[in-house]
């Protein structure tokens, strides 16, 4: 019972959504969430990603980290890694169980490196206001 | 009749009409003013305090020993006002248009309704005229909903001034819905062009009969009047731009009180109105 549940811990700690404009590693990591094009989901075990598709969101009026928020957690998200979010989206992911890591990193490639190296802590709250 | 005083852009004279057009009116009227986020046509009537009402609209409350997570009041509610994904729902009132939707379809019955305060409807009597005016709570975004409340308060057998909101989205729509006549007011720059456009596309959507007045005649430029021409759009009246008529204003002071001269242009610009508004266009054999 205890080492099942150790066990979907472990794996649990391997899905990372970073919030981007591109396709690939070595994209920009986008500092907003909420407006995000996609999302680049990665499963850190493997090494492989999938690309989860946000642009429903960019012109929404209102509701668009809400509505982020669900795509990565139904992509199976554990952490998020972004510049921001504000705070519904926070809600919504510490609801949820994801972690997440604001980062100021250029690229994805670079927010995973410190991510791994454990440069970056969960936050405890939003950073940013709604809107900003 | 129910006249409702538009214009795309903002402070070319809405309001400066509604209240001048309300005063010369020789019966009782009533002025309602659905700019709800900043409503301002008190500060022109000093009207006598006839009573308020505080306005609410109903947003859901989740019995969660009920709920069971299956997340069908998320995947319904359009605004993310209710979300659910592995939890019981988190609720964003603040998002919450009120429908009712996530309360019908939750197949747990775990939902209620439950009001949540957004403003207040005020009215007033400043001589022949009746104001109901809405006050949206500060920080709030449900303009719409206090709008519907304020048109409730419309009596059918008194004729009605609707002074708008400025711009095309939904507080605007939610006023001109079901008005006789819309009257686009604008100020013949580019900036009141531009937005003049914008308004005469969203009353032709509506099917609204309706007309253009000009304030402030001599700043800017003909393009508004060569428009106008072209799309045979009347223009229903126009005010120069007289400095007196800002003094007036910053004083709080009607223009047809401060400056009776004017009184003709407001008398005849209801003529014009009552020519072209739907109930008289449909009397016509």
């Amino acid at each position: 019972m205890q080492a099942g549940a150790k066990k979907r811990e472990e794996s649990a700690a391997m899905k990372i959504a970073f919030s981007t404009s591109g396709e690939n590693l070595d994209a920009p990591l986008d500092s907003r969430f909420g407006r995000a094009a996609r999302f680049l989901v990665l499963d850190a075990e493997e090494g492989t990603f999938e690309l989860i598709d946000n642009a429903q969101n960019l012109n929404a009026a209102q509701g668009a980290g809400i509505q982020s928020a669900e795509n990565i957690i139904r992509a199976g998200a554990d952490c998020l890694v972004s510049g921001h979010c504000g705070p519904k989206a926070f809600r919504v992911l510490q609801a949820a169980g994801v972690k997440i890591y604001n980062c100021t990193a250029a690229t994805i490639a670079e927010a995973l490196e410190q991510f791994k190296a454990g440069k970056l802590q969960a936050a405890a709250g939003a950073d940013v206001e709604g809107h900003w | 009749m129910i006249l409702a005083v538009a214009s795309g852009k903002g402070g070319t004279g809405k309001t400066t009409f509604s209240v001048n057009l309300a005063r010369v009116f020789n019966a009782p009227v009533q002025l309602l003013d659905c700019d709800v986020e900043e409503p301002n046509a008190h500060l022109f009537l000093n009207g006598t305090p006839l009573g308020n009402e505080s306005v609410s609209i109903s947003v859901p409350e989740v019995d969660e020993s009920r709920c069971d997570g299956c997340g069908e009041c998320g995947r319904f509610c359009r605004y993310k006002a209710i979300v659910a994904i592995k939890t019981s729902p988190l609720i964003f009132a603040e998002l919450c248009h009120g429908c009712g939707g996530c309360a019908k379809i939750c197949p747990r019955r775990a939902i209620r309704e439950v009001p949540r305060p957004i403003g207040i409807v005020e009215t007033s009597q400043s001589e022949n005229i009746t104001l109901v005016q809405g006050r949206l709570n500060i920080g709030e975004t449900m303009a719409p909903p206090l709008i519907r409340e304020v048109k409730k308060r419309l009596t059918k057998t008194m004729p009605a001034i609707l002074d708008a909101p400025p711009g095309t989205s939904c507080p605007v729509v939610a006023t001109l819905r079901d008005v006789d006549f819309a009257l686009l007011v604008t100020e013949p720059t580019p900036f009141g062009l531009n937005d003049l456009k914008l308004a005469v596309a969203m009353v032709r959507e509506l099917g609204l009969p309706f007309g253009v007045a000009i304030n402030r005649c001599g700043v800017g430029d003909q393009r508004v009047h060569e428009y106008c021409h072209g799309e045979t759009i009347p223009i229903l009246a126009e005010i120069p731009d007289d400095r007196r008529i800002a003094e007036a204003y910053s004083r709080g002071r009607l223009i047809v009180d401060a400056l009776p001269e004017y009184r003709d242009l407001l008398q005849n610009l209801w003529t014009e109105i009552g020519f072209m508004s739907a109930p008289f266009r449909e009397a016509q054999p």
